[in-house]
């Protein structure tokens, strides 16, 4: 077949194509127009989303990516337009989702010489992405963005930054397809050890009290059913990080709910109490953890990760098993014998019951006062059969819609987790509708990370994107005014916020809303939201001075939580 | 866990950029580099740090592995002084009057296996290869006798002692297995 000449820009929307991509989220600008041209004839192929702002770009695409498990794509100009999504990229980092950043870069002859929009983008993004590289010809493109979907999907997935210099988009080449499944310095799976397989089945096979850690790993590497088989085989109780809360049912038997500083009491009391601790796809973040020197000095720990860095990297484990859990947990299950801990798991009760006496019934039927962020989580979570996709701001509303709602599909919650970036909600759940059409998608939000995205209804009104959209408005930053009650002497120092009538902002956007201000009017407007064909505000005004607990206080120990403060 | 200097050798890929890469792993963990050197190596297209820094096992452990992560990275290992060969090079700039008028500074320069490379009547080049702690005792005396224009030395290159070349096997490996790969696929 004779190939024919076409320009680089034109090349990045058929390899673009060629690996599958449908959705690009984007903006354009002076030095990515000639890619934004020839996107112009490929509209019926991919559909591009006009964002309001850069950074919403980036945390859409990996909205898209964390509910569907494809790669995320953006599309932004040089300078301005690629530092914006500098966020979202390190945002993808922490958390290990795959999205691929394709930002406009001045020609090859102006590099270096602070031309108009130039900013050196390989430069400041590669500490913060899984790889980063400069496009300097057009015959390069197809190899590049080849890697590129292949380092950001494989292996422990991450963001990749393609920097695409204007003559590059312009010049022609002879254009072929390429794919790569092989780079020779990168080993996405590491080979698992056969030995430490049969070490881990070994310890687990002479515990009385087991219990595992779940985390994001299982869903990246779809290892739902096999985690299961392998929980259910040896009885092991297990608790789930923020990332890994759908990884497994909530209403399955040996889930004990969150790990970590406000997480469930039972799992974390019971992680110090453990004989043998079983991390799987969860790399002991300080959220998780607490203070490392009192973190389960008792257990035996075994590490199941793909990552070889992450091995004894916060904490030292006696067994690690690397490799994809998908795998590794098909051959622990295969090696433990069948087990059962009944007293050991009915031991977690106690912590249960104490956790919903002293706190979970006080946030999810506190019968009166104001509106609790619990209860309305809950609510929501319950009125869509607990089948909705939750996408979550950062703060209190993260917290407590993470813990209060309840999940029953995989690849089910969507949160910012290891950087923790306000704004990242109404993007993130933007991507998702795209990611998964099909489901319900629910933004939980507060006031402070609304309005860092408010721009984004723009967005959502121009492609009647279908968000359902929950204010849980205190007029405070809440989860930063609960730490200074707590530890700066109630000094309220600037988290007071004054709002502004969200009614009349979504009026304006043509977006349909509603405001809840009583507890009885709450099941009447999420039905509203719910049945609603488009997007939906729900703006719940909840208790100004709520508080997310229990609580191990920064650098505490994981067992010792606050039920109250 | 005691400080101690290590060596770390690094393969890389011949990609812009990496040496920034591998330098910010250290930075971002408050892990100062003693000395850094890079060249191509004997394996067509690969690159080869050789890094010292000071510190713990621990923390080096984790260095090395930091650095792996980058895709660009082959490999990389960690050592102590006693499982490498090293050497260092110094070169000083002295004065040629002073290198006349003092014959001790000549004496220095032999009894540290130095050699003259350069001699005009202005100044004189001292070349000196060795141990760092040689280079020191030098560049100490012949600061004594204030004869020093210039003085530099390189950072410290190393090979290992070992018998089995890691990389070459690592990247054989790799290639065979991508090739039974996607021999399978055909």
């Amino acid at each position: 077949m004779e190939t024919e000449f076409i320009t680089g820009a034109e090349a990045l929307m058929r390899s673009l194509e060629h690996h599958g991509v449908t959705t690009i989220f984007g903006y354009p600008g002076g030095s990515i127009m000639p890619t934004f041209d020839a996107l112009y004839d490929h509209t019926d192929r991919l559909n591009h989303i006009l964002v309001r702002h850069e950074q919403a770009a980036a945390h859409a695409a990996e909205g898209y990516a964390r509910v569907s498990g494809k790669t995320g794509v953006c599309l932004v100009t040089s300078g301005p337009g690629a530092t914006n999504t500098i966020t979202g990229i390190a945002d993808a980092m922490i958390d290990s989702t795959p999205i691929v950043v394709i930002a406009g870069q001045v020609g090859t002859s102006f590099l270096g010489s602070d031309a108009f929009q130039e900013v050196d983008l390989v430069g400041i993004t590669q500490p913060i992405s899984k790889w980063s590289y400069q496009i300097r010809r057009a015959e390069d493109v197809p190899l590049a963005v080849a890697k590129a979907f292949y380092i950001a999907g494989s292996g422990r997935p991450g963001p990749v930054v393609l920097d695409f210099t204007k003559n590059a988009q312009v010049s022609k080449f002879q254009y072929k397809p390429v794919s790569v499944d092989f780079i020779r310095s990168y080993v996405p799976v590491p080979e698992t050890e056969p030995n430490s397989v049969a070490e881990a089945a070994r310890l687990i096979n002479a515990a009385k009290h087991p219990f595992a850690l779940v985390g994001q790993g299982v869903e990246l590497g779809n290892a739902h059913q096999e985690l299961k088989d392998f929980l259910e085989k040896a009885d092991i109780p297990c608790g789930t990080t923020m990332l890994g809360l759908s990884a497994i049912e909530s209403s399955h038997r040996l889930n004990k709910g969150m790990l970590g500083m406000h997480g469930n009491l039972g799992p974390n009391v019971k992680t110090n109490e453990c004989d043998v601790l079983i991390a799987i796809g969860m790399r002991f973040d300080d959220r998780v953890t607490g203070n490392t020197e009192t973190y389960a000095k008792q257990a035996k720990i075994i590490h199941l990760d793909i990552a070889p860095s992450e091995i004894n990297k916060n904490i030292n484990v006696d067994v690690a098993v690397l490799g994809n859990c998908k795998d590794t947990l098909r051959q622990l299950a295969g090696m433990v014998y069948p087990a059962r801990h009944t007293e050991w798991i009915e031991s977690f009760k106690k912590y249960e019951d104490e956790e919903y006496y002293k706190v979970i019934s006080k946030e999810i039927s506190p019968g009166e006062g104001p509106l609790k962020m619990g209860e309305v989580a809950r609510a929501v979570s319950e009125a869509n059969g607990n089948k909705a996709v939750l996408v979550t701001d950062v703060g209190q509303n993260q917290l407590l819609s993470a813990r209060y709602f309840k999940y029953s599909q995989k690849r089910s919650i969507i949160t910012s987790g290891g950087l923790g970036t306000m704004g990242f909600g109404l993007p993130a759940a933007m991507g998702a509708t795209y990611g998964a059409p099909e489901r319900t998608v629910c933004a939980f939000m507060g006031d402070g990370g609304l309005q860092m995205s408010i721009q984004e209804f723009g967005t959502i009104m121009e492609h009647r994107i279908p968000v359902k959209m929950i204010l849980l408005n205190n007029n405070y930053l809440g989860n930063v005014r609960q730490w200074q009650a707590m530890f700066f002497n109630r000094r309220y120092s600037f988290t007071p916020m004054m709002n502004p009538d969200y009614m009349k902002i979504a009026e304006g956007y043509g977006i349909e809303s509603c405001l809840v201000e009583t507890r009885k009017d709450l099941p009447e407007a999420i039905n509203r939201m719910l049945n609603a064909k488009g997007p939906f505000l729900l703006e719940v005004r909840v208790i100004d001075e709520g508080k997310v607990l229990p609580m191990t206080p920064p650098g505490g120990t994981v067992s010792e939580m606050l039920l109250d403060c | 866990m005691e400080n101690r200097l290590y060596t770390i050798l690094v393969y890389t890929e011949n990609t812009a950029g990496l040496l920034s890469q591998v330098s910010a792993v250290f930075t971002r963990r408050q892990i100062n580099i003693e000395s850094i050197s890079a060249s191509y190596s004997s394996i067509k297209g690969v690159h080869k740090y050789t890094i010292t820094t000071y510190t713990d096992e621990k923390s080096v452990v984790k260095v090395v592995k930091q650095i792996e992560k980058k895709v660009d990275v082959l490999q990389a290992h960690y050592f102590t002084d006693d499982e490498i060969f090293y050497h260092e090079i110094a070169l000083f700039k002295i004065s040629t009057p002073e290198l006349e008028d003092n014959p001790n500074i000549s004496k220095v320069i032999r009894s540290h296996g130095g050699s003259i490379v350069e001699v005009n009547s202005v100044y004189s080049v001292v070349k000196k290869g060795g141990l760092s702690e040689e280079i020191t005792s030098l560049y100490n005396e012949l600061q004594e006798t204030g004869c020093i224009f210039q003085f530099v030395r390189s950072g410290r290159i190393a090979i290992t002692k070992s018998n089995v070349e890691r990389v070459n096997e690592f990247i054989l490996e790799r290639e065979q297995k991508h090739r039974k790969h996607s021999g399978c696929k055909e």
